[in-house]
């Protein structure tokens, strides 16, 4: 059987050109770029290459790049390392209740530590409110953490709106743009951020690794101590094969990026188009005018998403929900619950469905007829005719 | 016409005990379509945040790597409650023990796991239970497992024949020595683990101080058959017929063992060894599930297990309308209790069972007329 991958939010597959540009890196180019004789500077000059890039593709300056494990230690960097070094100003962050467990779960752990975290609402679409936020707002304000594009339902906030809201305040401005980065060009200055996570295997990248931009001026208390890599901003041996891939994936997704996004709008619209003409009842959750073009989030009345998951998979097709709990049963997702209250039907029945790049039309109508199919088995009993 | 094994295929449930790791892989050797999935029916995370289940799906998905079976968890955790818990704790509170694994495998197992595998497209559902299921004439009888120290027929008494037609057990031609010698040949990550015991949800730790946490406890006196004051009990719901340890009492005239209690005034009563009030001499019990239908025979004879492990006794039964049941015992017996299940048998066949509603005793309990008249 031939499966077929639409879990592309969750990870993708690492573009091969990405994988030859790190092969020589694994072979021959092993130095530590910490050192100071000439394996030191070969490996140092391979990060410095790379940082050149990654900083250009997002408008920073190389010194505003640190390098991190990836999306979750950017998070984690930014959010304790923005709080601890601000906390003489106020005590206040906002996020919102949609936001990444990387983002959540820091949270959680910093109103442990005595911090005060309003945890944004969001209407049935997935969106934050201006007028909401504006209320939230304090002297005290330190942190804000809002999301680009959601993971879930891939709903895009107004960035650019709350930048220019926080100017003039205390309050530094982080976004995880974990999920948005690749397809969804993103320029630092343009949508006014201090701080914001990426990971490259979000978008055919290595997993492993990934960055945080931090505006030049704004200083963050380091949270992970050691050596004095990253101007002592992260210590640890750099991940020297993985920055060379993902520098290389940043390059190659920036070739053809409306291209590419026209793609991932063709295959949804296919995914929805097809699942319409088989008759099953289905809503979308979120908002695809406003949304990241590779993700689709459907509602199936009458359906057990933990079944309906296993069922696909068993049929080859590669979907998923919310999360998983260690002991690997679906929790309801905590987006959709936001989105539509926590007794809707919506959070044990939806489903998340993400394209790639080397998704064809032909794998999504074969999904979508046996997602219809799957589906049906519960919306229309053997019986009924 | 049955399918062939490659086209069928069975969903495994597997709790990462070695038992139905090895289940899961008798199939696949025997070349089925095996589908691997884990059961969370509790909620069991403790102070520190810590799901104790993940480490038991960490050994199903170790092991069905190993087998090279897809594998999936599915939470009942609220169908659990509303049926085995909820069952569990309203027992108690009647003054009865409970068989919490009686209902789950008829509430959880066998219905709520068996409907999620048919939305698999399952053909059939499996378990690592020691019983035979045996297809006949049509029909589909169960069967003690062949290890007859590790027979789990008592416990499977509720099912039913459409429940058992879509049952496989694949251990019930085995011993467990066996069973953990096959799961030694082939390494499974399980093969050494330790056997569970005793109640799924509560596990290693104190029962006692288990079930205060859902249900208050009064303290009341103990007294003999005879009246005589011993001291005071914790709470009726912590003993059970035939008890002997941890009454806390003693003196002349002892061990003493529990024969009964009277939830109205809270009094435990207690009997020397041997004493005919630690015996009785029928049953009725109630729900009870005829596996092949109800028997023609309005009375008939045949032997029944009144708990786990014990030697079968002959009985002689008598169904009532409204699925209940009279049993007489051809020899007075011991510690029955009522709660627990009476499983009848045929030879090897289970032929059902039903939940134990009172004891029927001469002489010190008020059931007396009846056992005359049916003696």
């Amino acid at each position: 059987m031939d499966h077929i991958y639409l879990d592309h939010a969750a990870t993708t597959p690492v573009d091969p050109a990405v994988v030859e540009a790190m092969l020589p890196v694994y072979r021959e180019i092993f130095g530590n770029p910490s050192s100071i004789h000439y394996f030191g500077r070969e490996a140092r000059k391979l990060i410095e290459d790379a940082r050149e890039v990654l900083a250009a593709e997002i408008g920073a300056t190389p010194k505003e790049i640190i390098f991190t494990s990836g999306g979750t230690e950017s998070d984690n960097a930014a959010l304790i390392g923005a709080a601890h070094a601000r906390q003489a100003l106020g005590r206040h962050i906002i996020t919102t209740k949609i936001e990444h467990h990387a983002v959540l779960h820091t949270c959680e752990h910093l109103e442990k530590e005595g911090f005060d975290v309003t945890y944004l609402d969001v209407d049935q679409k997935g969106r934050i409110s201006l007028d909401a936020f504006k209320k939230a707002l304090r002297p005290d304000t330190i942190l804000v953490s809002i999301m680009y594009g959601n993971n879930e339902v891939g709903t895009l906030q107004p960035i650019k709106e709350i930048a220019s809201l926080l100017k003039g305040t205390n309050a530094l401005f982080h976004t995880d743009a974990v999920q948005a980065f690749g397809l969804e060009a993103i320029n630092v200055r343009d949508i006014g951020v201090d701080l914001m996570s990426i990971t490259a295997h979000k978008f055919n990248g290595p997993k492993g690794v990934g960055f945080l931009y931090i505006r030049e001026g704004v200083s963050l208390e380091t949270y992970q101590h050691g050596g004095e890599q990253e101007r002592k901003r992260r210590a640890g041996t750099h991940n020297v094969p993985g920055i060379v891939g993902m520098a290389k994936a940043v390059t190659l997704v920036r070739e053809n990026r409306e291209e590419k996004k026209q793609m991932m709008y063709r295959l949804r619209q296919r995914m929805l188009n097809r699942l319409t003409e088989e008759g099953i009842d289905f809503a979308i959750n979120g908002d695809l005018e406003n949304g990241l073009a590779h993700i689709l989030n459907l509602y199936f009345p009458g359906t057990r998403v933990e079944a309906l998951l296993s069922a696909l998979d068993l049929a080859g097709v590669a979907v998923s929900s919310g999360s998983a709990c260690t002991a690997g049963s679906v929790e309801p997702s905590h987006v959709l619950t936001a989105m539509f209250g926590s007794d809707a039907p919506q959070a044990k029945s939806s489903l998340r469905i993400s394209f790639g790049l080397y998704n064809t039309e032909e794998q999504v109508e074969t999904a979508a007829r046996i997602i219809a199919k799957t589906v049906s088995g519960w919306q229309k009993p053997k019986h009924s005719g | 016409m049955t399918k062939a094994p490659e086209k069928t295929r069975v969903v495994v449930g597997m709790s990462g005990g070695v038992d139905s790791s090895v289940t899961a892989l008798l199939l696949k050797q025997q070349g089925y379509d095996v589908v691997g999935i884990f059961m969370k029916n509790w909620d069991d995370t403790d102070e520190n945040g810590v799901c104790t289940a993940t480490e038991d799906y960490e050994d199903v998905s170790r092991v069905a790597g190993q087998i090279g079976i897809p594998y999936y968890a599915v939470n009942f955790e609220k169908e659990y409650w509303d049926k085995v818990f909820t069952y569990f704790l309203d027992e108690y509170k009647a003054g009865r023990t409970p068989n919490p694994d009686v209902v789950c495998n008829k509430e959880i197992k066998f219905k709520a796991f068996l409907e999620h595998a048919l939305a698999l497209g399952a053909d059939y559902v499996a378990t690592g239970h020691y019983a035979r299921v045996e297809h006949i004439d049509g029909h589909v009888r169960m069967l003690r497992g062949v290890d007859r120290g590790k027979d789990q027929t008592y416990f499977l008494n509720q099912l039913t024949e459409a429940q058992l037609s879509r049952v496989m057990f694949p251990l019930g031609g085995l011993t467990k020595s066996e069973v953990r010698d096959i799961a030694r040949t082939h390494q499974l990550a399980t093969a050494n683990k330790k056997d569970s015991t005793g109640i799924c949800f509560i596990g290693e730790r104190n029962f006692k101080e288990f079930l205060s946490h859902y249900l208050p406890a009064q303290k009341g006196e103990i007294r003999t058959i005879d009246g005589e004051y011993k001291g005071m009990h914790d709470g009726l719901m912590y003993y059970t017929n035939g008890q002997r340890q941890g009454l806390g009492i003693g003196g002349p005239g002892g061990p003493w063992f529990v024969c009964g209690k009277d939830l109205k005034n809270n009094i435990l009563y207690v009997a020397p060894e041997n004493h005919p009030a630690l015996f009785s001499e029928g049953l009725t019990a109630e729900n009870v599930n005829w596996i092949n239908g109800l028997p023609q025979e309005s009375l008939f004879t045949c032997t029944a297990k009144f708990r786990y492990r014990q030697p079968d006794q002959p009985v002689t039964v008598m169904p009532q309308v409204g699925g209940t049941v009279k049993v007489m015992f051809h020899e007075p017996q011991k510690a029955i209790t009522p709660g627990q299940a009476v499983v009848f048998y045929d030879g090897d066949i289970c032929l059902g069972g039903g939940t134990i509603t009172t004891v029927l005793q001469k002489n010190y309990f008020e059931k007396l007329d009846f056992v005359q008249a049916v003696l």
